[in-house]
């Protein structure tokens, strides 16, 4: 078997006139945590599922766990579990009844259901609500139990779909404790999303946009290598009136209202502290500007956006 | 005068407080995020707001009329885009707004040149006579806002209205609330999202159909300024571990290689002003348990950071009453 877990290469989809996913290539070690950020429609889905041996590739390879997608995807499926945003819980069910539920679906053997399941409800922190009924419990526990469900096969490979959409920030973080804590075991795990919030957490992130792979990093190198210059935050009187007056100064690659100040991308070299503050003040704005550290949004704007540099 | 003054919101559903003694006011050009998970009772609220639900107790008032005793008047002023708007997918772009507008009273010669100007507005001249259907969710989306605004509403609420949308059209969206912002319109918006909730000029945190703190996204990330650090270090796991057990440290929270830790707030003011004394008392620390440590430093704290420290001092609290 490969020493990857996830292993892609110049990998290709078309749907007639169509590229959903155009030559990517990538690596995942086992025990990593890797995100997928892009918009719906960027190929994010046409990946996994041929990753998951359900679509055939028109163009390049891909092995996953050691198997080819094309030729052994009857061997991959068994070791993969997948938890999707819009997971099917039967809600008259208890949450030890769905549980139940599913490990037979996926053969998990008579012999070793019990074992398997006290171990999930205990590392997804469900013990002792197995007899909950599943209708009565809210989004962070429901989304625990459709984790637990996704892990009772044991699978070596995880792939979520925007697992922790609308569940509250403490949920989130428990649920990706939770994660972290697999990885640390050797599971290999997948995230496709379109959220910042959770795409922070994860080890490596893959930015996604028209078919293509347009970085592959840890949050931290994207945020450091990928935008066009320095970010700022600018405290100014008048919000609107500054941001247009900034948008149209020269060296500035982007600004945005955040709440109550604006942020911006500037050019590299182009502009300090000192000149932002100037240049404001000159068109009689009250204006107070800071250095901040980017955000991964503004690594999916400076990669993707309409002002990103073209693709081809 | 306020655009929006609902006081003491209050809705219950049999045994359910679904909405528990909800306050908010709006000025104009404002933006009111309303944020927290499913279920904490945003979307109740919206409909409450609307008028679509009734109150147990409280009162809304839009431009000064109160929406029980002059619900005409007071929704003339509002638009509402729920989180799962119908468009008609069989009637044409042009079709829909025109449709929206009679709903909305307003007689064909009026409309005509207002669905030009909403259609320029949100970017959709030239596709009036195609079909609503076929649009992507982004133009759909784009419409939708064009048809809440139809009938030149002061205030608008926006049920989750970036759900399941890229940060590219998000980023659009957000651009033209901007603008109506910037005319005097007000603006509530509910979300679970954080990179969502930091557009907005006032923040409500909800949960469980209560507000749990609001304020200005720079004044609730005050508290935190300096308490948060960012720590690279090996092995990590052992780091976790000593950090959660530092008398310090409040949270520990695990980020791809690196860990968030939110320090107490008594660890910085008793230390130098920054946390610095704090920080490298903890690397000390650290590196006498066997961590190596590879970087530590302060950053930014984050809505979320914030969220979850009102989220655990609001249990602490349940705790000892």
């Amino acid at each position: 078997m490969s020493e990857l877990a996830v292993q892609v290469d110049r990998l290709t989809k078309r749907f007639g006139d169509f590229t959903a996913v155009d030559g990517i290539s990538f690596e995942v070690r086992p025990g990593e945590v890797v995100g997928y950020l892009g918009p719906n429609g960027s190929g994010k889905t046409t990946t996994i599922r041929m990753l998951l041996g359900l679509l055939r590739p028109t163009a390049g390879r891909a092995e996953v766990l050691g198997f080819d997608v094309e030729r052994q995807a009857e061997a991959i499926r068994p070791l993969v579990g997948y938890m999707s945003q819009k997971f099917a819980l039967y809600d008259e069910l208890t949450m030890a009844e769905n549980l139940e539920f599913y490990a037979g679906i996926y053969g998990v053997p008579k012999g070793e259901r019990r074992g398997r399941q006290q171990a999930v409800m205990d590392l997804v922190g469900l013990n002792g609500l197995g007899d909950a009924r599943a209708g009565q419990m809210s989004g962070g526990w429901r989304q625990r139990l459709a984790l637990a469900i996704a892990l009772v096969h044991r699978p070596q490979l995880l792939f979520l779909d925007e697992p922790t959409s609308g569940v509250d920030p403490v949920a989130r973080r428990i649920f990706w404790n939770t994660i972290d804590k697999l990885a640390d075991d050797g599971a290999t795990v997948f995230v496709s999303t379109h959220y910042m919030d959770e795409a922070e957490y994860c080890g490596r992130l893959g930015i996604m946009n028209g078919g293509r792979l347009l970085a592959l990093d840890t949050p931290a190198a994207l945020k450091r290598d990928t935008l066009p210059g320095p970010t700022w935050n600018l405290i100014v009187d008048r919000l609107i009136p500054a941001l247009d007056a900034l948008e149209s100064l020269p060296g500035v690659f982007q600004v945005g209202l955040r709440g109550d100040h604006l942020h911006a991308i500037t050019l590299a070299g182009e502009h300090s502290q000192h000149t932002l503050q100037s240049s404001l003040e000159g068109m009689g704005f009250s204006v107070e500007v800071e250095s901040t550290d980017p955000t991964l949004e503004d690594v999916f704007m400076a990669l993707a956006g309409d002002k990103a540099p073209s693709l081809d | 005068m306020a655009l929006l003054e609902a006081i003491g919101l209050t809705k219950r559903f049999g045994s359910l407080v679904a909405v528990d003694d909800v306050s908010l006011v709006v000025q104009p050009g404002e933006a009111y995020g309303l944020v927290g998970p499913d279920g904490a009772g945003k979307t109740t609220v919206m409909r409450l707001l609307v008028g679509a639900l009734s109150l147990d107790a409280g009162s809304v008032a839009i431009l000064g009329q109160d929406l029980a005793r002059h619900p005409e008047q007071a929704r003339s002023s509002v638009g509402y885009l729920p989180q799962r708007f119908s468009l008609y997918h069989d009637l044409t772009v042009g079709e829909n707004l025109a449709f929206f507008g009679s709903v909305r009273g307003i007689d064909r010669k009026t409309l005509t040149g207002r669905a030009a100007e909403l259609l320029a507005f949100v970017g959709l001249t030239g596709f009036e006579n195609r079909l609503a259907g076929v649009l992507s969710g982004g133009m759909k989306q784009k419409l939708g806002l064009a048809c809440a605004l139809v009938h030149r509403p002061s205030l608008l609420l926006l049920d989750e209205p970036t759900s399941g949308v890229d940060p590219i059209t998000r980023q659009d969206f957000w651009q033209l609330i901007i603008r109506l912002l910037g005319d005097g319109a007000g603006v509530v918006v509910s979300t679970p999202y954080m990179d969502e909730a930091i557009r907005c000029s006032i923040l409500g945190f909800m949960a469980a159909g209560r507000i749990l703190t609001t304020g200005a996204p720079r004044s609730l990330l005050a508290p935190l300024a300096g308490r948060v650090l960012e720590l690279r270090a090996e092995p990590r796991a052992l780091a976790h571990q000593l950090c959660q057990a530092d008398p310090d440290v409040e949270d520990v929270a695990q980020f791809g290689e690196l860990l968030h830790l939110r320090l107490r707030g008594a660890a910085v003011f008793s230390g130098l002003q920054d946390g610095q004394a704090t920080q490298l008392r903890l690397s000390s620390a650290l590196a006498a348990g066997g961590v190596q440590v590879l970087g530590l430093r302060a950053i930014a704290p984050s809505l979320e950071d914030v969220f979850i420290a009102t989220l655990q001092a609001t249990a602490l609290e349940a705790r000892h009453e």
